[in-house]
């Protein structure tokens, strides 16, 4: 990653404009042009720097869901359960942390109801509990992370 | 508790760009337009469309999601706190505007084995400054806070954006 790519990031982190030609635009105020920002763009996905490119939706206001899942794996069972866990494409990501609870994923579905039924099913494929913990309120969420040399 | 959020109501044609736009923006010069043919509507009409979601907040943003590994915030803590219900709502929007802070929920508890309420995500280089930053959280909620955690995230096992389906 060079001082370019580190602009590149710190900047549509902020935001991509809605316009006929966004990279353009996006790229003119970093001084790059519209071939040069897709390429990076590109390659950053690629080298895995980003992991998105693009619209981050709410799924609570598409009418859908989401919420914050725990459960305590034992680690010789560890990978089994990732794996059941992963499957089912309703879990967003999944955290391996450590702690007791140790796995710690998104579920979000399209109404309410799925995320009892996706716990219910990560329960039957598992053998194991599912901790649900939906927010009850939300004081900050403004992820932006500096990139820096 | 939140007053509910504004639903935004997505008719067939919205569907259908979150559809076609959840894994991601084509990497092309004209981008809404790649997706308008896509679905079959205009550029035009993609772009008025996500420009609507963003203001309903059913979109938070268009633009990228760094992998904080790859920027050098390995070390991800995420601090949780048992805080009497009572004040929780008061001391979350004060951990909530901490600088380093990113995300800072209330959620619901499973005690006796999850007793924490309040979430507060830390991303730092390293854990001592993790370590330091809780400290400075627990300052501020003081006697409020019976108990509290640091769990580190080691791997990421899955990363993917919603995903709806037709």
């Amino acid at each position: 990653m060079d001082s370019v790519d580190r602009a590149i990031v710190n900047a549509l982190q902020q935001g991509f404009p809605v316009s006929e030609r966004p990279f353009r635009d996006a790229g003119a105020l970093l001084g790059l042009g519209e071939d040069e920002l897709i390429a990076r763009v590109r390659r950053l996905l690629e080298d895995r720097v980003l992991t998105r490119f693009g619209p981050l939706y709410q799924a609570e206001r598409l009418g859908g869901a989401y919420a914050l899942a725990a459960m305590r794996v034992p680690q010789a069972d560890f990978e089994r359960v990732a794996a059941a866990v992963n499957a089912l494409p309703e879990v967003a990501h999944n955290y391996e942390r450590d702690h007791e609870f140790n796995m710690w994923f998104v579920l979000a579905t399209e109404t309410l109801d799925g995320i009892a039924r996706a716990a219910g099913q990560i329960e039957r494929n598992t053998g194991l509990p599912v901790y649900l913990m939906p927010k009850r309120e939300e004081f900050f969420v403004g992820l932006n992370l500096a990139a820096t040399a | 508790m939140n007053a509910p959020a504004p639903r935004f109501a997505p008719d067939s044609t919205d569907r259908a760009i979150v559809v076609a736009t959840q894994g991601g923006l084509p990497l092309v010069a004209r981008p809404y337009h790649a997706i308008g043919e896509q679905i079959s509507v205009s550029g035009e009409e993609v772009m008025a469309r996500l420009a609507r979601m963003l203001e309903a907040g059913a979109i938070r943003r268009i633009g990228a999601v760094p992998n904080h590994y790859a920027l050098g915030y390995s070390a991800n803590g995420m601090s949780v706190w048992d805080v009497d219900d009572e004040h929780v709502a008061r001391l979350g929007r004060v951990v909530g505007e901490l600088p380093f802070v990113t995300h800072c929920y209330e959620r619901v508890r499973h005690p006796p084995q999850w007793p924490y309420n309040l979430f507060a995500m830390v991303h730092a280089r390293t854990r001592d400054e993790v370590e330091d930053k809780v400290g400075y959280i627990a300052a501020i909620l003081g006697d409020a806070a019976r108990a509290r955690a640091v769990l580190y995230s080691t791997r990421i096992l899955k990363k993917t954006g919603l995903r709806l389906t037709d």
